[in-house]
C-alpha cells in the first residue's frame, strides 16, 4: 500500500513539461514536492496566483500571500498575480492543462464527488465544480476505501456529485486505474505486493483487467 | 477629484440597516476588511445576508458576526473552517447558499458589470443545476446563472486615494475587485490612504468610480490560518 505521499509521487509521473497544473488541497498538494526539476510547470492557485512557489521560511512569511489551502507560500519566478474572477477564466477558458483533486466517490464512467455528505458534512464545493467541468485532464488522488473499509470506487457515486464525466485517471493508495470512456476503471498498475486480487476485491465499480498488471516503479 | 474619505469603520458603517444585502472581500482570512467588521459588531443589526467566498473561522472575520446572530444568510462557496457556521446551519438558524467558487466571482463581477447571466459548465449535472436552465453549445452542456448585486460591499485594499482608486497585495485582491463595483455603496478600508495623484495610475487594480467610501484603517491582525514553513 501507498503512503500519502507516494501517492502523490506517482501522479507527479503524469506531469508533462510546459503544463499550467492546479493542484487541490491534501494529498494534490504534496505532488508539487515530487514534480522533477527539470520540468518547466506553473502551478495556479484559485484565490489569484500564477506561479506557486515553496512554502515560506520564517522570515518570508506574508499573510497576504496563501493558497487555496490557506497555506502560506511563496511566489515562483515570473509569477502573476490576479482577481477570483480572472481565475476561473483561466480555469473554465481551458487554459489550465491538469488539474489533480481529492474525492470521497468516483463511479466507472467518470463522475466524481468530493463536497458534501448530506445531514453530516457541509463545507462546499470551493472551486472544485468549476475545476471538473473544465479542465480536460483531471486525476483524482484518493484513499482506495474509506475509512470503514467500503470501495470508493464505484459503479454509480452515492454522494452528491461534483461533476460528470470528467475523471481520467485514479492513483489510490492500491492502484493506477483509468477511467474508460466506455464506463469502467481499467487497471494499469498494482501498489508494491499489492495483488490483482486484492485491488477486484476492494472495487465496486467494474474493473477491466487485461494482461499483466505491474507493479508501480519508485526511484 | 471627487473626496470619497470618510473618518473611520465606525462612519464608514453608520447607515448599514438590518436585513440588506451586504458583499465582503477577502478569501480565507486574507484580505478581509478587518476594520469594518469589528465596526459592524458594534451596531445593533441583524438579519443580513452576506456574500463572502468563506465565513472566516469561530473567533475571527466575519465569524464573529455569525457568533452574535447578525446574519440571517451567507452566500459562498467554502465555509469549512468554521465550526459555529457549521452548528448554525444543521440547527436551521442559518441558511446559506453554496456555490462554485468561479460561479460566485463571475456572478458579482456580472452584477457589478451589468450582465445579468451567463452560461458556464460548473455544476452541470449536480444538484447546483437543479431548475436552472441548461444550454448546448458546441456539443457541451452550460448552466444558466444570474448577476448578484449588493446594498453594501466591503472591500479591503492595501493602498488607495482620497478618490477612491485602490491597489491590492498578493493574494488578497481575490474577490475585492470585483464585489467593489457590484455594491450600490462600496466602502474600502485600506492599509495606507494617500492623496489623488499619488498612485501610479498604471498601478491602479480598482478604478475609483466604484468606491463610494474610503478610510485609513489601523491595527490589522492579518491572522494566518495555516502557517505553513518549509523546512
Amino acid at each position: 500500500m501507498l503512503t500519502k505521499d507516494q501517492i502523490a509521487q506517482r501522479i507527479a509521473k503524469e506531469v508533462k513539461n510546459g503544463q499550467y497544473i492546479n493542484l487541490g488541497i491534501g494529498i494534490p498538494t504534496l505532488v508539487a514536492n515530487y514534480i522533477p526539476e527539470k520540468l518547466e510547470v506553473v502551478l495556479q492557485s484559485e484565490n489569484g496566483l500564477l506561479g506557486i512557489g515553496p512554502f515560506p521560511t520564517e522570515e518570508q512569511i506574508d499573510p497576504d500571500l496563501i493558497n487555496a489551502g490557506k497555506q502560506t507560500v511563496t511566489m515562483a519566478k515570473g509569477s502573476a498575480l490576479f482577481n477570483s474572477a480572472e481565475s476561473f477564466a483561466m480555469i473554465r477558458g481551458g487554459h489550465v492543462h491538469l488539474t489533480i483533486l481529492g474525492a470521497m466517490e468516483v463511479s466507472e464512467n467518470g463522475d466524481i464527488a468530493n463536497w458534501k455528505i448530506p445531514g453530516k458534512m457541509v463545507k462546499g464545493m470551493g472551486g472544485a465544480m468549476d475545476l471538473v467541468a473544465s479542465a480536460d485532464n483531471i486525476i483524482v488522488a484518493m484513499q482506495h476505501c474509506s475509512r470503514t473499509g467500503e470501495s470508493k470506487l464505484l459503479s454509480e457515486c452515492t454522494l452528491p456529485i461534483t461533476g460528470i464525466r470528467c475523471v481520467k485517471k485514479v492513483v489510490t493508495d492500491l492502484a493506477v486505474l483509468e477511467v474508460s470512456e466506455d464506463g469502467g476503471f481499467i487497471l494499469k498498475e498494482r501498489a508494491p505486493g499489492v495483488s490483482v486480487e486484492e485491488i477486484k476485491m476492494k472495487t465496486a465499480g467494474k474493473l477491466i483487467v487485461q494482461g499483466d498488471i505491474p507493479e508501480m516503479i519508485f526511484e | 477629484m471627487i473626496n470619497k474619505t470618510v473618518k473611520n469603520a465606525r462612519e464608514a458603517v453608520a447607515d448599514i440597516p438590518s436585513n440588506c444585502m451586504l458583499m465582503m472581500g477577502g478569501f480565507g482570512l486574507t484580505g478581509i476588511p478587518e476594520n469594518c467588521i469589528s465596526a459592524l459588531l458594534q451596531r445593533d443589526i441583524s438579519g443580513l445576508t452576506i456574500v463572502s467566498n468563506n465565513a472566516g473561522v469561530d473567533d475571527f472575520g466575519i465569524g464573529l458576526l455569525l457568533k452574535k446572530h447578525m446574519v440571517k444568510k451567507m452566500i459562498s462557496s467554502y465555509v469549512g473552517e468554521n465550526a459555529e457556521f457549521e452548528r448554525q446551519l444543521l440547527s436551521g438558524e442559518l441558511e446559506v447558499d453554496l456555490i462554485p467558487q468561479g460561479t460566485l466571482a463571475e456572478r458579482v463581477r456580472a452584477g457589478g458589470a451589468g450582465i445579468p447571466a451567463f452560461f458556464t459548465p460548473a455544476g452541470v449535472g449536480t444538484e447546483v443545476a437543479e431548475g436552472k436552465e441548461i444550454r448546448e453549445f458546441d456539443g457541451k452542456m452550460y448552466l444558466l446563472e444570474s448577476w448578484l448585486k449588493a446594498d453594501f460591499s466591503i472591500v479591503k485594499a492595501w493602498k488607495g486615494d482620497t478618490a477612491g482608486n485602490l491597489i491590492f497585495k498578493g493574494t488578497a485582491r481575490n474577490f475585492n475587485p470585483m464585489m467593489a463595483a457590484a455594491g450600490k455603496i462600496c466602502i474600502a478600508e485600506v492599509e495606507e490612504l494617500v492623496e489623488a495623484g499619488e498612485l501610479n495610475p498604471n498601478e491602479i487594480h480598482t478604478p475609483g468610480i466604484y468606491v463610494q467610501r474610503i478610510f485609513q484603517g489601523k491595527d490589522y491582525e492579518k491572522r494566518i490560518e495555516q502557517r505553513t514553513v518549509s523546512k
